[in-house]
C-alpha cells in the first residue's frame, strides 16, 4: 500500500457484474483545522485540510471534489460509479502541501 | 454564550416537571440513545463504512498489535486475536480489581496493561490511542447485554453512582434522572433529550467533529447544569458508570455511536 499519513476507510466490493452499479463509501481521519482558529496564546493555528480527493478506476477519473474550510472534521465522501473491467481503483487525498494520502483497492469483475 | 443562556432558561423550564428525585431510575422500557437522533444519524451509525468512529476501530486494531510500548510485547502478544478474547470483556465494566479493591473502567483496565503489563506510560484519558483502544475493544461486545456486578465490593460505588444520578446539581439544580427519565422526548437546544443510556459510548460526536469517551459525555452533562465538570476518569464519574450500566437493562451494546 502507497505512504498513506492519515487513516482510511474504504467501503466498496471486492467483485462485481460488467455492468453493476456499486456504491463507494470512503472515510479519512483529518482534522479539517479551518485556519481561522487561535490557540490559547492567540497564535492563528495553520489551515491544514484535505483539499482535493480524487479516485481513478482503471486510471480514469470517477469521482473528484476540491474541499475547502467548511468542510467538517474526517471528511466521508459516497458516490457510486458503473463497473467495466477488472482493475485498480485507486483514492487520493490531497492536503494544502501537497501530501498525499494513498489507498488502492482492486475490482474484481466477475 | 447566547446558545447556553437559551439552554440555561430551557433547562429550568424543565424543573418544574421534575417531582421526586430519589427513585430508583431504572427505565420500564430501555431505548438506546441512537433512536433519538436524527434518520440521517441512526443511518450512519448503522453503516460501518460510513460511521467515522470506525477510522478509531481501525487505528485501535492497528495498535493491538502494536510492539512500540514499553517491553515491546503487543497487546495481541498476551491476548491473541482480539475478536476472541475480548468478545463480552466491555459488558463486564467497570468492574471492581481484585488487587487494588478499585472500581476500574475499560479505560482503566488498558490503562493497567500498559503499565503493569507493558510497562509502558498510561494513554493519558481522551487521547487517540486510548479512544481507539476503548472502541475497538467495545466493539468486540456489539450486540452484548451489560453483565456488571453491583452487590459485594461493588455494592457501596453502584450506590454513589445511583446517588450521584438522582442528587440536583449545579447552578440550574438539576438531577440526571430529571433530564433522562422525567423529560425524555423533549427538545433541548437542537437535542431530544435520550434515556441517558451509555452504551454507545465511545462515539463519534459531530458537535466535537472527534470521537469522544463516555466521561466526556458526562463532563457535558455536568455543565449543562452549570455543575462542577470532574476530571476524565474521576472514581465519582466511574461509579456513576456503573450505575448507568446497571440501567441500562437488557440493552445490547452497540458502540461506536454517532450523536449530533
Ligand atoms: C438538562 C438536562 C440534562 C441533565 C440534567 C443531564 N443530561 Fe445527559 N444529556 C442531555 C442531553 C440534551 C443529551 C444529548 C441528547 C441525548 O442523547 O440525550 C444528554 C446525553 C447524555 C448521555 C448520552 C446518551 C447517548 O446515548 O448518547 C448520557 C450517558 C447522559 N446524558 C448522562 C447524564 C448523566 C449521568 C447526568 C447527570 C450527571 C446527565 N446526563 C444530566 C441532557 C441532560
Ligand atoms: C504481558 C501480557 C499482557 C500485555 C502485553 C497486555 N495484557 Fe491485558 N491483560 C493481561 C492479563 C494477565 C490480564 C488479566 C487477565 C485476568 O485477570 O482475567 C489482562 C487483562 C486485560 C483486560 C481485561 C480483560 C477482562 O476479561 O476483563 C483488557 C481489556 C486488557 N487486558 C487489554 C489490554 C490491552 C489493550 C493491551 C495493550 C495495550 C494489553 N491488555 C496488554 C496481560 C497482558
Amino acid at each position: 500500500m502507497a505512504d498513506t499519513p492519515h487513516p482510511t476507510r474504504i467501503s466498496m466490493p471486492a467483485t462485481a457484474k460488467r455492468g453493476d452499479i456499486i456504491d463507494i463509501k470512503t472515510l479519512i481521519q483529518h482534522e479539517m483545522e479551518t485556519g481561522y482558529r487561535r490557540d490559547a496564546n492567540g497564535r492563528v493555528i495553520p489551515r491544514d485540510i484535505v483539499a482535493h480527493f480524487e479516485v481513478r478506476y482503471l486510471d480514469e477519473i470517477i469521482f473528484a471534489a476540491d474541499t475547502f474550510a467548511g468542510v467538517s472534521a474526517n471528511p466521508y465522501f459516497a458516490f457510486s460509479t458503473i463497473v467495466g473491467d477488472s482493475g485498480p481503483v485507486t483514492f487520493t487525498w490531497t492536503d494544502l502541501a501537497g501530501r498525499k494520502t494513498v489507498e488502492t483497492r482492486t475490482l474484481t469483475v466477475t | 454564550m447566547v446558545g447556553l443562556v437559551f439552554a440555561a432558561s430551557q433547562a429550568v423550564g424543565l424543573c418544574s416537571l421534575a417531582a421526586q428525585t430519589n427513585l430508583p431510575s431504572r427505565p420500564a422500557i430501555a431505548k438506546p440513545g441512537n433512536v433519538y437522533q436524527s434518520p440521517a444519524t441512526q443511518a450512519q451509525q448503522a453503516d460501518d463504512g460510513a460511521n467515522p468512529a470506525m477510522l478509531w476501530v481501525g487505528q485501535g486494531e492497528k495498535l493491538w498489535s502494536s510492539t512500540d510500548a514499553g517491553d515491546g510485547k503487543s497487546c495481541a502478544g498476551c491476548h491473541g486475536d482480539a475478536v476472541a478474547s475480548m468478545k463480552g470483556v466491555a459488558t463486564r465494566y467497570p468492574q471492581i480489581d481484585a488487587k487494588s479493591g478499585a472500581l476500574l473502567n475499560l479505560e482503566g483496565r488498558i490503562n493497567q496493561c500498559r503499565t503493569d503489563r507493558q510497562h509502558a506510560t498510561p494513554y493519558a484519558y481522551e487521547s487517540a490511542p486510548l479512544l481507539s483502544l476503548t472502541a475497538y475493544i467495545t466493539l468486540q461486545s456489539r450486540g452484548m447485554p451489560r453483565d456488571v456486578k453491583i452487590d459485594g465490593a461493588a455494592a457501596a460505588q453502584f450506590e454513589a453512582g445511583r446517588s450521584f444520578f438522582v442528587t440536583r446539581q449545579g447552578q440550574l439544580n438539576l438531577a440526571c434522572t430529571q433530564c433522562h427519565d422525567q423529560s425524555v422526548g423533549q427538545k433541548l437546544r437542537g437535542d431530544t433529550i435520550s434515556q441517558g443510556q451509555s452504551g454507545g459510548w465511545p462515539a463519534y460526536r459531530f458537535e466535537w467533529q472527534t470521537m469522544g469517551s463516555l466521561h466526556r459525555r458526562l463532563r457535558a452533562c455536568s455543565l449543562g447544569v452549570r455543575a462542577e465538570q470532574l476530571p476524565f476518569g474521576s472514581p465519582e464519574y466511574v461509579a456513576l458508570e456503573l450505575y448507568l450500566a446497571w440501567r441500562s437493562q437488557d440493552l445490547p451494546l452497540d458502540a461506536p455511536g454517532v450523536r449530533r
